[in-house]
C-alpha cells in the first residue's frame, strides 16, 4: 500500500512498488486525463507534477511518491478556468487532444517558474512533448497568451 | 449508462424516437441517400429509421453527428450546417453521436451504378459528403416549424422569416421561440420537400463561414473528453495482445504455466495472429507481457523480409524489367507517340520508406458480452463505426443487430483506424474470459504489429515537345497495396499534359499495409513535383513560369499557384542560407500550391523548414478555422514524414518500437509559421482534412535544390541522407 496525496486528496494505492504512477493514476485512482503514449518517457502525454515538478508519470515508480503530492490534469485547477486551460480554449489548440493534458501540465510548470518565457524558452521547456496532430504552434500561441493575460 | 462519462458529448443518450414533448425528426435511407422524413413516411415506405433532429420545449436543439472526430473537427463541422438551414441558435443546440448505422446515419456512395453507405470518415470526407444532406434536413425542419407556426397564428407562412430559434412574423411582429412551437408541433406524415434553391444565401450564413467554437476542446483541456483508453466498467479486467514480430505468424505454443502462475495474471488467450495475456491490473498484464515466450509458426509471407534491400535493389529492377507484370492505372493520349516525337525527355527516380500512423493514443478497445453471451457493447475510437461494428459481428459469428457500439474520441486517426482489428481482439477476448475487458496494445506492439504507409519506388519521364511544352508522362510505381501506392497520380487536376500513361508494378511482403493520412499522395506528388521543378530549372525558368508557360494548367490550379506567389512573396530575396520550393497539392477534391523557406545545417545534414505558405480552393469552407488547423495539422504531419519518419523491416520483423526510433516531428523542429489562404470560392465543399500534406516532400527537396544545387530523390530527408546527397 502506498500512500500520496493527489490534487489535495490523501490516496491510497495497493500495487507493486514498481508500478508506474501512470496507471496508478489511470486505473486505480480513475484519473484518466493523463494518458499512455510510449510508456517510456519519449513523448509527455503522461506529464503530472510531483511536488511541483513536470514529470513523466509512465517511468515514475509508485515506491518513488510515497508521500508526495501529485497534481495531474483534473487538479490543476477546480473549475477549468486556469490561465492555460482559458488560453488554449481561447486558442482552439486541441485537435485529437489525447496529448493535451500533458502540455497542459508541462507548460504549467513552465509559467510557474518563469511567468513570461520567450518564444525560444517556451520551445526549450516543451520538446519532450510529441503532438500527432501538429498543434505545436498553437500550444505556443496558447502558453504566450496565458502569460500575458495570466 | 448511456450517459455522458461514457460517450463522452454532454448529453444524455435518451430513446429518441417517440418521447413525449419534443419533437422529433427522423432520418431515412431512401433509394437517393439520406433523407429526413416523418416517421409515417419511413415506415409506409419500408426503410429503416432513426431520429435526427430533436427539439425539445426549453428551446434545445439536439442534433445527432455522425462526424467521428480524430481532431479534425467533424463532430462541429458536420451538424453546423443543418443548423444553419434550421437557423438554430449554435448556443443551444447540443450534439449526440449518431448510433454506427450506416442505413441510417450514413451518405450514399456511387460505386458503379450502386449506391453504398457509409459512415467512414476517412479521405477527409466529413463535411464534404455530409453538407448537402445536412443542409436539406435542416431547411426542412426549419419549413415544418414554419407551417406550424403560420397555422397557430392564422397567418400566411410566407410572411414568417426567422431569428435563431426564434419564428418571427414581420407584419404584427410577434415571436415565438422554437421551443414553443415544439409544444404543439407535429411532425407531418409527409415532410415538406424542398429545393437547393431555397437553401440560405452566402450572405444570411450565421455559421457557415464564421468562427464556431470546437464542441469538444472544452473537454479536452480539463481530462474529461473520454476516449476508448479511458473507460471503466463494473468488474473490468485488463488485456493485452502479443503479436509475431514477423507480422500475421501464427501463435504455436507459449509458456503458459509460468505465465499464469504469476500474480494477478487470470487467463491466457489465444488469438489467430497472436497471443492475449489478462489479468486484473495493467501493470500486471504488462509484467506477464514481459514474462510471455511464445514460438511462432513458420511460414509467413514476411519471414526473411528485407525492406532497405528490396527497395534499393529489387524494386529498381521490376521498374526496369521490361516482362514484369503491371497493371495500367491511367492512359491518355497516345504516350509513346508522344516520346517518339519529342525534342526532349526528363527522367528520374525517386524512393520513399514506409511510414507508420503512429496516432498518439495506442489502439485499444473495451468490451462487455451479457450474461447469455449472445449480445456484445463495444467502446472504441473508430474512424468507420459501421463498418467497425460489422467487424466485430463477423468475428464473433454475430449479426450486427447484436453489437452495441459506442463511439469515443480518437487520440489520433490518420487513416489507421478505419480498420479496428484492434477492437475484434477486445470483442474476442471478452468473449474467452467471460468479464468485461478494456484491451490495451502497448506502443510497442501498435509499432510492431502495424499498419503501414507502404514504400515505394517511383520512375518519372516526361516528353517536351518542339515548343517546350510538357507534351507526354510516364509514371511507374513499384511496391505493395494496389491503390496505396498511387492513388495521388491525378495530374489532370492540376497539368494539362496530353498524353499520360501511368502504371502501377505489384509486390507483396506480408506486411500489414493501410491508408495514411493523404494515403499515396504525400509520395507520388514527391515525384511528380520534384520532376518538374527539375525540368524548369533544366529549361531556365522559374518554377510558376515554368509551370504558367509549359504545363497547361487549368484555371483552379492558376488561382491557387497565383495566390501562394503572392502570399510567400516568391519574389523577395531571402536572407543568406534561406531557399523557397514550390509545390502542387491535392486530396479529396480539393487542390491548392504551397512554398517552404528551408535552412540546412551542412555539418549536420539537418533541414528546417521555417515559414510555409499554402493557397487552397477547398470550395465553400464551413469552419475556417477549424480548417485552417487541419492544414496546418497535415502541413506538420507531412513535414514530420519528410524529414524524420522510417519505418524498415529486416529479417521480416519491423525494427523500430517506440518514439526514440521512430522519431516523429517536434516543437524545436515545426515551422515557426504556416500561413494558410483559401480561396473565397462558392462551390460545394471538398475535403481539407489531408490537402496540408501532399506537397511537402516536393516542396522541401525543391527549395533543398534552390539552395544547394543538389537534389533529394529518397524520403524522408535523414540527416545521413542529405550529408551522403552534398557529398555526391
Amino acid at each position: 500500500m502506498i500512500t500520496f496525496n493527489v490534487n489535495g486528496k490523501a490516496v491510497s494505492v495497493n500495487a507493486e512498488p514498481e508500478t508506474p504512477l501512470l496507471w496508478a493514476i489511470r486505473e486505480h485512482l480513475r484519473l484518466t486525463g493523463t494518458k499512455y503514449g510510449c510508456g517510456a518517457a519519449l513523448c509527455g502525454a503522461c506529464t503530472v507534477h510531483v511536488n511541483g515538478k513536470a514529470v513523466k508519470s509512465c517511468v515514475t515508480a509508485l515506491s518513488s511518491i510515497e508521500g508526495a503530492s501529485v497534481t495531474t490534469i483534473e487538479g490543476l485547477s477546480s473549475d477549468s478556468r486556469h490561465p492555460l486551460q482559458k488560453a488554449w480554449i481561447a486558442e482552439q489548440t486541441p485537435q485529437c487532444g489525447y496529448c493535451q493534458s500533458g502540455q497542459i501540465m508541462k507548460a504549467a510548470e513552465l509559467l510557474k517558474k518563469n511567468p513570461n518565457p520567450s518564444r525560444d524558452q517556451i520551445v526549450k521547456h516543451m520538446d519532450g512533448n510529441i503532438c500527432r496532430c501538429g498543434t505545436y504552434t498553437r500550444i505556443i500561441a496558447a502558453i504566450q497568451r496565458a502569460s500575458k493575460e495570466g | 449508462m448511456n450517459d455522458i462519462k461514457e460517450n463522452g458529448l454532454k448529453i444524455t443518450r435518451r430513446q429518441f424516437l417517440g418521447s413525449a414533448a419534443w419533437l422529433t425528426f427522423a432520418v431515412a435511407f431512401a433509394p437517393k441517400g439520406l433523407l429526413l422524413m416523418s416517421e409515417a413516411q419511413a415506415k409506409a415506405a419500408n426503410y429503416g429509421v432513426g431520429a435526427w433532429v430533436r427539439i425539445s420545449p426549453d428551446n434545445m436543439i439536439t442534433i445527432l453527428t455522425p462526424g467521428a472526430e480524430m481532431g479534425q473537427g467533424s463532430m462541429t463541422g458536420v451538424p453546423i450546417a443543418l443548423a444553419e438551414e434550421l437557423d438554430a441558435d449554435w448556443g443551444n443546440v447540443r450534439l449526440e453521436w449518431a448510433p454506427a448505422d450506416p442505413r441510417k446515419y450514413g451518405y450514399a456512395r456511387k460505386r458503379g451504378k450502386s449506391l453504398s453507405y457509409s459512415m467512414a470518415i476517412v479521405g477527409s470526407r466529413a463535411v464534404m459528403m455530409y453538407y448537402k444532406d445536412m443542409r436539406r434536413a435542416g431547411g426542412q425542419v426549419r419549413k415544418v416549424l414554419l407551417q406550424a407556426a403560420a397555422k397557430k397564428w392564422g397567418v400566411d407562412p410566407a410572411e414568417l422569416s426567422t431569428e435563431p430559434s426564434v419564428v418571427v412574423h414581420g407584419p404584427s411582429g410577434r415571436r415565438m421561440s422554437y421551443g414553443e412551437v415544439a409544444t404543439f408541433a407535429q411532425v407531418p406524415d409527409t415532410m415538406p420537400e424542398i429545393s437547393e434553391s431555397e437553401f440560405k444565401d452566402k450572405s444570411q450564413f450565421r455559421l457557415i463561414g464564421k468562427p464556431v467554437a470546437r464542441r469538444d476542446i472544452p473537454d479536452k483541456v480539463n481530462g474529461s473528453a473520454k476516449f476508448s483508453i479511458d473507460v471503466q466498467l463494473p468488474g473490468m479486467v485488463y488485456a493485452s495482445t502479443v503479436h509475431a514480430p514477423v507480422q500475421l505468424a501464427e501463435p504455436k505454443s507459449w509458456n503458459d504455466a509460468n505465465v499464469r502462475a504469476m500474480k494477478g495474471v487470470i487467463d491466457i488467450v489465444k488469438l489467430e495472429r497472436g497471443v492475449a495475456v489478462v489479468a486484473d491490473t495493467f501493470e500486471r498484464v504488462l509484467a506477464a507481457r514481459k514474462a510471455l515466450e511464445v514460438v511462432w509458426a513458420g511460414g509467413a509471407v514476411a519471414e526473411g523480409y528485407d525492406s532497405e534491400k528490396t527497395l534499393d535493389a529489387t524494386y529498381p529492377k521490376i521498374a526496369y524489367d521490361k516482362a514484369a507484370k503491371r497493371k495500367t492505372v491511367r492512359e491518355k493520349g497516345d504516350v509513346d507517340a508522344a516520346f517518339a516525337s519529342t525534342a526532349k525527355v526528363y527522367q528520374a527516380d525517386f524512393r520513399s520508406d514506409y511510414g507508420y500512423h503512429a496516432q498518439m493514443e495506442p489502439l485499444n478497445g473495451v468490451a462487455r458480452f451479457n450474461a447469455a453471451g449472445d449480445e456484445v457493447e463495444v467502446w472504441e475510437g473508430t474512424q468507420a463505426p459501421g463498418r467497425s461494428r460489422a467487424m466485430i459481428a463477423e468475428a464473433l459469428g454475430f449479426n450486427p443487430g447484436q453489437v452495441t457500439h459506442h463511439q469515443q474520441y480518437m487520440g489520433g486517426g490518420f487513416g489507421r483506424r478505419s480498420i479496428t482489428d484492434y477492437t475484434v481482439e477486445a470483442a474476442l477476448i471478452a468473449r474467452a474470459i467471460k468479464r468485461p475487458v478494456k484491451m490495451i496494445w502497448t506502443r510497442e506492439e501498435d509499432i510492431a504489429y502495424g499498419m503501414f504507409r507502404p514504400q515505394s519506388y517511383q520512375c518519372v519521364e516526361a516528353a517536351l515537345d518542339k515548343g517546350g511544352k510538357v507534351s507526354g508522362w510516364r509514371h511507374c510505381v513499384v511496391g505493395d497495396g494496389g491503390n496505396l501506392i498511387y492513388s495521388g497520380i491525378r495530374i489532370d487536376r492540376y497539368y494539362g499534359i496530353p498524353n499520360q500513361h501511368v502504371e502501377q508494378r505489384g509486390t507483396s511482403h506480408g506486411i500489414r499495409l493501410k491508408h495514411w493520412r493523404a494515403v499515396a499522395h504525400p509520395f507520388n506528388l514527391f515525384a511528380i513535383e520534384g520532376l518538374v521543378d527539375e525540368m524548369a530549372a533544366k529549361e531556365g525558368l522559374d518554377p510558376f513560369e515554368f509551370r504558367r508557360q509549359r504545363m497547361a494548367m487549368p484555371s483552379k490550379a492558376m488561382r491557387v499557384f497565383d495566390a501562394v506567389e503572392k502570399l510567400s512573396d516568391w519574389n523577395t530575396k531571402r536572407p543568406e542560407g534561406r531557399a523557397l520550393g514550390l509545390a502542387v497539392t491535392e486530396r479529396s477534391g480539393s487542390l491548392g500550391a504551397g512554398v517552404v523557406e528551408i535552412s540546412l545545417d551542412r555539418q549536420s545534414g539537418k533541414i528546417r523548414v521555417h515559414r510555409v505558405w499554402v493557397a487552397i480552393d477547398g470550395g465553400t469552407v464551413v469552419q475556417p478555422e477549424m480548417a485552417r488547423r487541419n492544414v496546418e495539422s497535415g502541413v506538420i504531419y507531412g513535414l514530420s514524414s519528410v524529414l524524420k519518419e522510417r519505418a524498415t523491416m529486416k529479417g521480416g520483423k519491423v525494427v523500430q518500437s517506440n518514439f526514440h526510433d521512430y522519431e516523429v516531428l517536434r516543437m524545436s523542429e515545426a515551422p515557426e509559421e504556416i500561413h494558410v489562404e483559401f480561396m473565397d470560392r462558392d462551390t460545394k465543399p471538398t475535403g481539407l482534412g489531408e490537402i496540408g500534406n501532399p506537397f511537402i516532400a516536393a516542396a522541401v527537396a525543391n527549395a533543398f535544390y534552390a539552395l544547394t544545387g543538389k537534389r533529394l530523390y529518397h524520403m524522408p530527408f535523414t540527416p545521413a541522407r542529405v550529408l551522403e546527397v552534398l557529398k555526391a
